[in-house]
């Protein structure tokens, strides 16, 4: 599928090019498809190419004086796509506990469904979720495929504080703070995973275009991981996709 | 090794910022005014990407344990060198156990302290600029010691007393471009931003400028997209926010309007209660 592309200038050294205004995995397919073509052609002047739901943001080192002539060539290599090409995906597995002493909005998310505490960690954990991209804080992914039945506005006041690792619902969306900071969501539980260590080369493991799933473990097995995690040895299970 | 005695009111360490980890939600941080961090290491011979302190408002007192050179570029907080005040824009001579001080906020809000080779704290990432979450420090804390390249102690001193234009600080005008949602604002609001003053709220730091004066607003959010240091939002309530270098990597406000790059190092030494106006340069106007 070819989009109808939008490019636009945005400051003096940056274009946006913004695909149909959806969240789609259509979109976020061919979006990655061009933003690795990009990135292949290996621009001398690039400094970085960005994705987000409907957008890609290509930064050059340099102040552009013709929009017309660096548009044009971006939209020789979007023409220049094979639309079947596949890129490799990861699924990542990853461990949460729903354990009342993380799961501090559960019970409050129950009552107001009508489902049981249980029903909402089966439904959380039935879905695969996309990696559309990471954006607000480092490490924080922006992931589709929350079920409907569990889409709960965000909280009317916002936490000043909320736990690194805590796994939370704001409206549509979900996903996990890789840091401590304040936040509005609904707080289901919490990972002991680390999704942002600044310390390796690729400071996120996940990329935009990946899948992942959440998976149940009790308090012991969460703190037993995060003993791993610690130490720098855990391996989060994952398993290779086609995209 | 230059000890901290007193920290001052916000100082840290920055170079121009940390680049290409954007992706992972990273901001580019750096010296929020870049032209004149790099006008402080070019006077001294250093790379401008050296890293340098940057402070705010009321500066730190510094004490050196070796002998260097330093340069003061940015806003004037009225070093002093043991004492005795020294000029900006000048490289200096710094013996072992000299203090470096400051004293009355003259003009601007942020000044840079550069050093022979600069500073050598914690690099993370290809950058030492601080920020909360990625260096082990996120401000330059009181008597901790900081490290400098002490075997650069020789400095270029043909550049000495270069005159610095004081429009950089006395200007109100803030060049913009069109940003990516300028085209969905009314007439009427397209005016209002280029005709009226806006004034800088309290809330403003490294992170973003907040302004006083609401705009009217009836614009939906827009599907969660990337920004840049330099984008002006708009919130729901009206509220314009200017982001800045330690700005996230994405949002979902409008962004109406874009910075030029010259100009978020200008609105870098204004602070609360200082009033902009926003141009548009004349020949970006038809690049759309």
């Amino acid at each position: 599928m070819i989009y109808e592309l939008t490019y636009k200038t945005y400051g003096e050294r940056s274009i946006l090019i913004e695909w149909p205004m959806a969240i789609d995995e259509h979109i976020l397919s061919d979006i990655l498809r061009f933003k690795e073509k990009i990135k292949n052609r290996s621009i001398e002047e690039l400094v970085e190419v960005r994705s987000a739901y409907n957008s890609l943001l290509v930064v050059y080192n340099y102040e552009f004086l013709s929009f017309n002539d660096v548009v044009y060539n971006l939209k020789e290599l979007y023409s220049e796509i094979n639309q079947h090409s596949k890129s490799k995906r990861k699924q990542w597995k990853i461990p949460v506990c729903y354990d009342d002493v993380f799961g501090i909005d559960l019970e409050e998310m129950a009552l107001e469904k009508g489902l049981t505490k249980e029903a909402i960690i089966t439904l959380y954990s039935k879905a695969v979720y996309t990696v559309y991209f990471i954006g607000f804080l480092p490490g924080f992914m922006y992931l589709g495929g929350l079920d409907k039945k569990l889409h709960t506005p965000r909280k009317a006041t916002p936490r000043l504080k909320i736990d690194k690792g805590a796994v939370a619902i704001g409206g549509e969306q979900t996903g996990v703070y890789p840091s401590e900071s304040p936040g509005g969501w609904n707080i289901i539980g919490n990972s002991p995973i680390d999704f942002f260590n600044p310390k390796n080369k690729a400071p996120c493991f996940v990329n935009a275009g990946d899948t992942i799933t959440f998976k149940p473990v009790s308090l012991k097995t969460y703190n037993d991981i995060k003993t791993l995690v610690d130490a720098g040895v855990y391996q989060i299970e994952s398993e290779v996709i086609d995209g | 090794m230059v000890k901290v005695l007193k920290s001052g009111l916000y100082s840290t360490i920055q170079d121009l910022g940390r680049y290409s980890y954007q992706e992972y939600g990273v901001p580019y941080s750096g010296a929020m005014d870049a032209y004149a961090a790099s006008l402080a290491n070019m006077l001294l011979g250093n790379d401008k990407n050296a890293a340098v302190m940057e402070i705010t408002m009321m500066g730190p007192t510094l004490e050196f344990n070796c002998d260097t050179g330093i340069c003061i570029s940015g806003a004037n907080l009225s070093p002093k060198l043991n004492e005795k005040p020294i000029t900006l824009n000048q490289p200096t001579s710094v013996k072992r156990g000299d203090k470096l001080s400051f004293g009355k906020l003259i003009f601007g809000f942020r000044s840079y302290i550069a050093v022979s080779g600069g500073f050598k704290t914690e690099k993370v990432m290809n950058s030492y600029s601080m920020y909360q979450g990625i260096t082990e420090q996120s401000t330059v804390l009181k008597n901790s010691d900081l490290l400098i390249d002490a075997s650069s102690k020789s400095f270029d001193t043909k550049h000495a007393g270069v005159k610095i234009s004081d429009s950089h600080f006395s200007t109100k005008h803030i060049e913009v471009f069109k940003g990516p949602e300028f085209d969905k604002l009314s007439k009427a609001q397209q005016d209002l931003l280029f005709s009226q003053h806006f004034t800088i709220a309290k809330e403003n730091n490294r992170m973003a400028y907040q302004l006083v004066e609401p705009l009217e607003n009836s614009l939906e959010p827009i599907i969660t997209s990337s920004v840049l240091p330099g984008t002006i939002q708009l919130t729901p309530s009206g509220k314009l926010i200017v982001l800045m270098r330690d700005c996230q990597t994405t949002g979902g406000y409008p962004r109406i309007l874009q910075l030029k790059e010259s100009s978020i190092n200008i609105l870098a030494q204004k602070f609360t209660g200082n009033s902009i106006q926003f141009s548009i340069p004349a020949f970006r106007l038809s690049s759309r």
